[in-house]
């Protein structure tokens, strides 16, 4: 099978890491070669941060460059316009429509653009845009945003839900297990 | 059992499965984890050191009792352990040492992309190169057996895409290496003229012998494809040329970059119609072929200059490039900021008010050059802020003292900064140095150092007091500000500047994001009072933003810490500690 490449992205400190974990795990525990590619350091301090997912029979780079993505999944509307490039035509934005202000706009450099779904759709790109922190909220928790938006990403594979929640189950401590499936199933269900 | 591992890990796993028993690291990003996942094996003694030279120092010594040992660091590190790597060239080893080194091209986290090759070549120290999680674990086990059948340190290169990249490993047992009881040999261990002379020798015909090794060795390994092109390459970049070329061209996959291989690489060259190296910074291995009198292309196509990836392969190479959209025009950039909180934020704005010159230093702080604090002016190295102002004001021959400080973090501060701490109390220049003690080392994620009173595992440790510090090294006027509160930053800045003594300030408040802080509860602006004057966004805080004409708070960033309140001129802040 042809490598798949998955692009998480986000402003650091979101939380992105453990849904890169999970989708490690999931996808390892389905028979896949993996690699995964993390952000440390300096650009976690508020920066654009991406994390990239790979799978396939065998991966050999770590990173997914422009125009290879199946999957963007954006925690942050203006970083999903920002990647849009590194996605395939045909390829799938997953997007939380949170929008969170960059230091030139929070300065007044520069303007956070208005209407970005509709642009991205105008630019021809499906995407899939949802309101994650409402659901992470109604689940129980801010933090449970990355999780919401593995539940709706889960529509888009051809995976058995179990193995989503074993991989879930993996990742997430058990006393916050309960909230993280109902994150997931709101996200799934959005 | 397959595991998906980062780099990093995978690295500390090799650590583990060799037996070694000492580490001794600075952390430093992106080598950090491997440091940080050697600490959770019981069986390895694990310790932060105040700086790389003192961990790889600490690493031999080790080795010199029997132990295998280790330090690690990023590329910047090796050049303040370059004075104990050169001459540990000579002496070799007692038990095994290996030292982990991470490049940073790219620069992700770092002031420069040089390239630790050269360092290795330099030292006459074998450098090995992984290219993923698996290799790391493996070359990191037999970078041990080279170190004690060569009698040397062996050097285990990452970079950050190797370091900071999980893929799969399979992990073994830990091996209990042969004994190597401490032995008295002054020849071998006491490098003064007349036994360095003798040892030189033994250096040179070790590194012939392990070129020779490197003819024949199995992570030196040719992957045959076509004839038409061969690509010789080496750590993440064998992933990129895999990515693109699949087993449609011939490979030679180095594993061991120094010393390189005579015969192995005329053989591959002879093999192919053209011979291509890609490797990322440095012409390395180009210049190794060159030597040979090979022809061979290399930088006149590849930049000197940051990461490669498949793309840039594929351009280089005239491969197609994928398709891909458009992007979205005028988006606006994100760079990283100081978090809602850091302490840092209201110490820059104090010395940006005063219009400062502000000599800085590396970490989290560096972010005080970014707008709209724009308040450090020069970041060069660790420790150069407090060396730099010394210079600074005795060339300005009175001018800059009176409106130019430096900035440093504490465990900056105990890495480099102690000695240019002395320069200034012994050569006695004017020099007003703050020291921004936010109780950890923040940059890297949370590493404790000599200052915070607690060691790698979180447990109680000896802690260095900097006001005693200060006071000892000969400076009389030694000050300790909050920097929440920016009336008392003003007036102590005012007073140390207008001073005719060196003087330190340390401007304490531990990190935000430090698990023990309590924070506040979120301020929240009165729609009624604000004037929209913006006074509060001079500080740069990402909870703040103007909505509507008025100040608006995010409420999921806010810490209470009540600067942008300070700043207010009609009190429309509420909440908070004030």
């Amino acid at each position: 099978m042809e490598t798949k490449n998955i692009m998480i992205v986000g402003v650091g400190g979101q939380g992105s890491l453990l849904a890169s974990k999970l989708l490690g795990r999931l996808l390892l525990d389905a028979g896949y070669d993996v690699k995964v590619s993390e952000v440390h350091g300096m650009s976690q301090r508020g920066g654009s941060v991406v994390t990239y997912v790979r799978y396939g029979d065998r991966v050999f780079s770590p990173v997914i460059d422009k125009g290879e993505a199946d999957y963007i999944v954006s925690f942050e509307l203006l970083e999903a316009a920002r990647w849009m490039e590194y996605l395939k035509p045909d390829g799938q934005i997953v997007t939380n429509i949170q929008q969170i202000d960059p230091m030139p706009v929070i300065t007044g450099a520069a303007e956070y653009p208005a209407d970005l779904v509709q642009k991205i759709k105008d630019a021809g790109v499906k995407v899939d845009a949802l309101d994650c922190l409402k659901l992470a909220e109604e689940a129980g928790s801010a933090k449970a945003v990355n999780i919401v938006l593995m539940g709706r990403l889960s529509h888009y594979f051809d995976l058995p839900r179990e193995a989503w929640m074993a991989a879930l189950k993996a990742q997430v401590p058990a006393k916050f297990l309960e909230m993280n499936e109902k994150a997931f199933a709101l996200g799934e269900n959005a | 059992m397959k595991e998906l591992m980062l780099g990093n890990k995978a690295f500390a796993r090799g650590l583990y499965e060799a037996g070694c028993c000492f580490v001794s690291s600075y952390p430093g990003t992106p080598s950090t984890e491997i440091t940080e996942e050697a600490v959770k094996y019981d069986e390895i003694y694990c310790e932060w050191a105040p700086n790389e030279k003192v961990a790889m120092e600490a690493a031999f010594g080790a080795c010199l009792a029997g132990k295998r040992s280790f330090c690690g660091m990023k590329h910047v590190g090796l050049n303040v352990a370059a004075d104990p790597l050169y001459t540990m060239s000579y002496t070799g080893v007692n038990a095994g040492v290996v030292i982990g080194v991470a490049d940073d091209p790219g620069m992700h986290s770092s002031q420069n992309e040089q390239d630790s090759r050269h360092h290795a070549i330099a030292s006459k120290v074998p450098l090995l190169e992984p290219s993923d999680s698996a290799e790391s674990l493996e070359f990191v086990k037999l970078a041990y057996s080279l170190s004690e059948e060569f009698d040397t340190p062996v050097i285990v290169k990452m970079c950050t895409r190797v370091a900071h990249s999980q893929s799969v490993v399979e992990c073994g047992d830990r091996i209990t290496p042969p004994a190597k009881p401490y032995e008295k040999n002054i020849p071998k261990y006491v490098m003064m003229p007349g036994n360095a002379i003798k040892r030189h020798p033994f250096v040179e015909e070790r590194t012939r012998k392990l070129a020779q090794w490197a003819e024949t060795a199995a992570i030196n390994r040719v992957e045959k494809g076509g004839s038409q092109l061969g690509i010789i390459t080496s750590s993440t970049c064998y992933q990129y040329v895999k990515e693109v070329f699949g087993d449609k061209v011939s490979v030679l996959k180095l594993g061991m970059v120094n010393p390189l291989p005579e015969k192995l690489i005329r053989d591959f060259a002879a093999s192919v119609d053209r011979l291509v190296v890609v490797e990322e910074l440095d012409p390395i291995i180009e210049a190794h072929c060159r030597a040979l009198g090979l022809k061979v292309e290399g930088k006149e196509l590849f930049p000197m200059e940051g990461e490669f990836s498949q793309n840039l392969l594929r351009r280089v190479m005239g491969v197609e490039l994928p398709a891909g959209k458009a992007a979205e025009e005028n988006i606006p950039g994100r760079p990283p900021v100081m978090c809602a909180g850091c302490p840092h934020r209201g110490l820059f704005y104090t010395l940006s008010k005063n219009k400062c010159t502000v000599l800085g230093d590396i970490g989290c702080y560096t972010l005080g050059a970014v707008p709209p604090l724009s308040a450090i002016e020069m970041t060069l190295c660790m420790g150069a802020s407090l060396s730099a102002i010394h210079g600074f004001n005795i060339a300005g021959e009175g001018a800059n003292e009176k409106k130019t400080v430096a900035v440093i973090g504490d465990s900056t501060f105990m890495h480099s900064g102690m000695t240019g701490l002395a320069n200034i109390a012994y050569n006695q220049s004017n020099s007003t140095v703050i020291i921004l003690d936010n109780s950890i080392t923040g940059m890297t994620g949370h590493q404790q150092n000599p200052t915070t009173g607690y060691n790698i595992k979180g447990d109680p440790a000896g802690k260095i007091d900097l006001e005693a510090l200060c006071k000892a090294m000969g400076f009389e006027r030694v000050r300790v500000v909050d920097p929440y509160d920016l009336k008392q930053c003003d007036e102590v800045l005012k007073e140390e500047l207008a001073a005719e003594a060196p003087s330190v300030i340390i401007s304490h408040r531990p990190c935000a994001l430090l698990k023990y802080v309590k924070h506040n509860a979120p301020l929240t602006v009165n729609r009624e009072k604000c004037i929209g004057c913006k006074s509060c966004m001079r500080i740069g805080c990402p909870a703040i933003s103007i909505k509507e004409g008025k100040a608006h708070i995010d409420n999921t960033l806010c810490v209470g810490c009540s600067v942008c309140s300070q700043l207010c001129p009609v009190g429309a802040f509420e909440g908070g500690a004030n």
